[in-house]
């Protein structure tokens, strides 16, 4: 949540007074028995285990844990109180990082979408208590109601904070594309929570235990899944470097461009597989340079046109090694063609416009950026604001002026880490006397006629 | 891994096994007679059994695929392996009998949704999977034989016994599922080459976190369907669609994270310092060698990566060695693009045990102190062996090869390497001649 402004104090004392005051009359009227103290006491601890899981679609958001279907459980078994009481206990969330106004909201706000849920299912004619077998399938229409009033509210309540508490743009977009996902998720938990109340009229408590093994089974899949991809993702960069030590003023120009290119993709509010798959191609962009042999990289003069022609088929070669990844088929299309140019001026297919795919359109911009920004055997760095002037003057010939407003845009809210400052390597092997990416010193042909 | 390509092969009749075809025939003749019964006694509960059909359609139509090609069917699996437990359906413990219903009525219901649930997979130009659709429904035939006969007894299904029906339950499922994981290990170690015993521990401990999942669903499905009745089982989608949804992602980026790693370590090839294809030869022969010495899957992964990886070290080096064969340059040179391969891939920080198998491979296999690890002892005598004969399949190139090889066991090469190593490149020779 970051910083908690005055408005979302207020915002999180009203919702944390709601609970409060729904909850406080019915404890003090007709006390309930054991047996109710304790099934609340079981679903409590199911929710606090639950809440602990992050669900597979969504690690973060702490509305989307599978803990929904403890409290949907307690919808059927104890009631609104019930449900809200268990859904109170998030204040107690065993997730680490969480700050305590976030703890507060959370208790507020379950306990809330909880009393809000078992109203529904109450007024819908569902009957508390456990579950008979003459009371399926009717019960499942007022419980399906009861856990879409348990999500509207939910997401209600959690829109509401998000006004308050985050002003910048971008994650509200990717939180907005991957709420489909989020739905279907919490529905299959919430479908759950009446399982669990069915099992609870068979086996009592024990149903409890039973529902957690698939929950942690799912959960230790995904684990492995963040896993994977958090090895992929360094293998992949690990490698790249491994490319970029044949010329030590590129060093961390992959990396950047990928960063660049993910910047944009996120300014235009690519979906998050794409904006995932386009930091990739970033990342790939150059691999293809490996097969441009060290002494054209280097030469200082005049490329002939053998060797330009060497330099114009890099991203070919770059697509022939990446060409097997499965997952990258946009990203392909933006390796070959991150430098083409609008005015069909560019290489290898001298396409122009739209007819350049959108991936490379968004690549040549954060690689023409980092270029410029870097040091160079043949000049120093060039500073921000000159880069930024020379890619608004390439807008409309060399580049996409969509593009580059977006990158403009997303350097002014996110910022951009420059290179280190290279210093003259020991190793002269190492230098590359022109850099291809440099629009303001293009490469220089002999002209053979 | 170099099960991709086992796979890519379909089973035709006369190239199939004979363990795979004694499993199917098995089963056939099981499903034959399934039917036959099945039809002549008329289905108890139609409904019941339409229902518990259709959900196992549905689950065989969203195959999964998991690490190293193996197929799982989990929403299949469970809905299958719940009927074979059913006790009531919408009705408590007491208030009426355990319907009859008969083994061999739960093998022809599952077998029926098998093969519903295959027809758009053969439709779609995919295989249909029989092999992996019988190694399931013996897990279901298993199950089914020892518990429908009990399962209308007092001790099972009387009031207040869901405890003992619980675990008897339990360890039905358990053993379903070894007699899964044998048969599927079996089939695997015949296909790949690998030892039996080693691929039914792969095997157990890849198949381990689904098959527990799918178990405790299957019995949470047959005590939910006494209250919910058949409701139980459509709810009981949700929440195994989104285990699998977890799983699928999984697999999915263990694939990428594979085809990235081969992709890539084609650089080496483009920019000219190694001849193409050594890098993909390399792998895939290490791997071969590694799986004749009994190597276990996670070990022979890291080997494929180190194999596919282990000349990464030469892009450091300012121009390609000629003809890049690195059996032929001095001690030293391979020692350092050993050590500068391994410093790339410690990098990432994730593929430590890989950058030591690179940076050991230029050990001298014996006499070294410490002993190189048996991965990089592969990876030697595999490279050697590729510099020396290349894409060549040439039989005297081949001998000669492993002749000097064997020379050098002494010291540069593990004499078990290079005799597993020739027994590999044996069978290669002899599947080229067929």
């Amino acid at each position: 949540m970051g910083r908690v402004s005055r408005a979302a104090w207020i915002y999180i004392a009203a919702v944390v007074v709601a609970a409060a005051s729904v909850v406080a009359p019915r404890l003090s009227g007709p006390p309930m028995g054991t047996g109710w103290w304790l099934s609340l006491g079981v679903l409590m601890l199911l929710f606090l285990i639950c809440d602990s899981v992050p669900t597979p679609l969504a690690e973060r958001q702490s509305a989307w844990s599978p803990s929904s279907s403890a409290t949907l459980a307690a919808v059927v078994l104890l009631g609104p109180v019930g449900a809200a009481l268990v859904g109170a206990v998030s204040v107690l969330g065993l997730r680490r990082k969480l700050q305590p106004a976030e703890r507060v909201f959370n208790g507020g706000m379950s306990a809330v979408s909880g009393f809000a849920a078992g109203q529904t299912f109450v007024a819908l004619g569902g009957r508390i208590g456990l579950p008979r077998p003459a009371d399926f399938p009717s019960i499942v229409w007022p419980f399906a109601a009861a856990a879409a009033a348990h999500v509207i509210v939910n997401l209600g309540l959690m829109w509401g904070v998000l006004q308050l508490t985050r002003s910048d743009g971008p994650r509200r977009i990717q939180m907005e594309s991957s709420v489909p996902l989020l739905l279907a998720s919490d529905l299959g938990y919430a479908a759950l929570g009446l399982v669990i109340a069915a099992l609870w009229t068979v086996m009592g408590p024990f149903a409890a235990a039973l529902v957690l093994v698939p929950l942690f089974v799912a959960r230790w899949a995904m684990g492995q899944f963040a896993e994977q991809r958090r090895a992929y993702g360094a293998t992949m960069e690990a490698l790249c470097q491994a490319v970029e030590t044949k010329d030590y003023y590129t060093r961390g120009h992959s990396e950047r461009v990928s960063r660049g290119s993910g910047m944009i993709a996120r300014q235009i509010g690519m979906h998050a597989d794409r904006s995932e798959a386009i930091m990739f191609a970033g990342m790939l962009h150059d691999v293809g340079k490996l097969g441009v042999p060290t002494k054209v990289l280097q030469k200082t003069g005049p490329l002939t046109e053998e060797e330009f022609a060497a330099i114009q088929l890099h991203p070919m070669r770059g697509l022939e090694i990446v060409r097997e990844i499965g997952f990258l088929n946009e990203a392909l299309a933006g390796i070959m063609h991150h430098h083409e140019k609008i005015d069909g001026t560019g290489y290898p297919m001298g396409f122009a416009g739209d007819e350049i795919p959108e991936f490379a359109r968004v690549i040549a911009v954060a690689d023409a950026f980092d270029s410029m920004t870097s040091t160079r055997s043949y000049r120093e760095a060039r500073r921000m604001s000159e880069a930024i002037e020379e890619l608004r003057r390439g807008a409309g010939s060399q580049f996409d002026p969509v593009m580059v407003e977006a990158f403009i845009a997303a350097l002014h809210r996110e910022g951009w880490r420059l290179p280190e400052r290279a210093a003259a390597p020991a190793d002269r092997q190492t230098v590359t006397a022109q850099d291809h990416d440099d629009p303001t010193a293009p490469l220089r042909v002999i002209d053979s006629l | 891994m170099a099960i991709r390509e086992a796979d890519d092969r379909l089973p035709s009749w006369q190239a199939m096994d004979s363990g795979r075809l004694l499993l199917l025939a098995a089963v056939g003749m099981l499903v034959v007679a399934a039917v036959a019964h099945t039809a002549a006694a008329r289905l108890t509960e139609p409904q019941t059994a339409i229902a518990f059909g259709s959900v196992i359609a549905i689950g065989e139509l969203l195959r999964l695929r998991q690490q190293g090609g193996r197929e799982a069917a989990p929403v299949a699996t469970a809905a299958a392996l719940a009927y074979a437990l059913l006790l009531r359906v919408g009705a408590l413990p007491g208030s009426q009998p355990v319907p009859h219903v008969a083994a061999l009525q739960v093998i022809t219901v599952t077998a029926v949704g098998m093969t519903v649930g295959a027809l758009p997979h053969m439709a779609a130009g995919r295989p249909a999977g029989l092999t992996g659709m019988a190694t399931r429904l013996v897990a279901v035939a298993c199950v089914a034989f020892a518990f429908r006969p009990i399962a209308g007894t007092e001790i099972i299904s009387g009031p207040g016994h869901w405890w003992i029906a619980f675990m008897v339950m339990t360890v039905l499922v358990v053993i379903g599922w070894l007699a899964e994981a044998m048969i599927a290990s079996l089939i695997r170690a015949d296909d790949l080459g690998a030892r039996f015993s080693v691929a039914l521990w792969d095997e157990m401990r890849i198949q381990l976190p689904l098959g527990a999942a799918v178990g405790v669903s299957a019995m949470m499905i047959t005590f939910a369907a006494e209250v919910m009745g058949l409701a139980g089982l459509a709810v009981f989608m949700g929440p195994l669609l989104v285990t699998q949804v977890a799983f699928r992602r999984y697999a999915g980026i263990s694939a990428t994270y594979l085809q990235t790693v081969r992709a890539l370590a084609r650089v080496t090839e483009v920019g000219g310092y190694v001849e193409s294809g050594h890098s993909r030869r390399v792998s895939r022969l290490a791997v071969a060698v590694g799986r004749e010495l009994g190597l276990a899957e996670a070990d022979l992964l890291d080997l494929e990566y180190a194999a596919l990886m282990h000349d990464i070290g030469q892009l450091a080096l300012p121009d390609p060695i000629p003809g890049g064969a690195t059996v032929l340059v001095s001690i030293e040179d391979q020692r350092r693009i050993a050590e500068l391969g391994a410093d790339v891939i410690s990098k990432a920080g994730v593929l430590d045990r890989v950058a030591e198998l690179v940076r050991c491979q230029s050990w001298p296999s014996r006499g070294h102190d410490p002993e190189p690890p048996v991965g990089s002892r592969i990876i030697r005598a595999a490279n050697a062996f590729d510099d020396l004969v290349g894409g060549s399949t040439d039989r005297d190139r081949t001998a000669a090869a492993l002749e000097r090889l064997r020379l050098d066991t002494a010291s540069e090469y593990d004499p078990g390497v290079v005799e597993a190593l020739s027994e590999v490149a044996g069978k290669r020779l002899a599947s080229r001649l067929e």
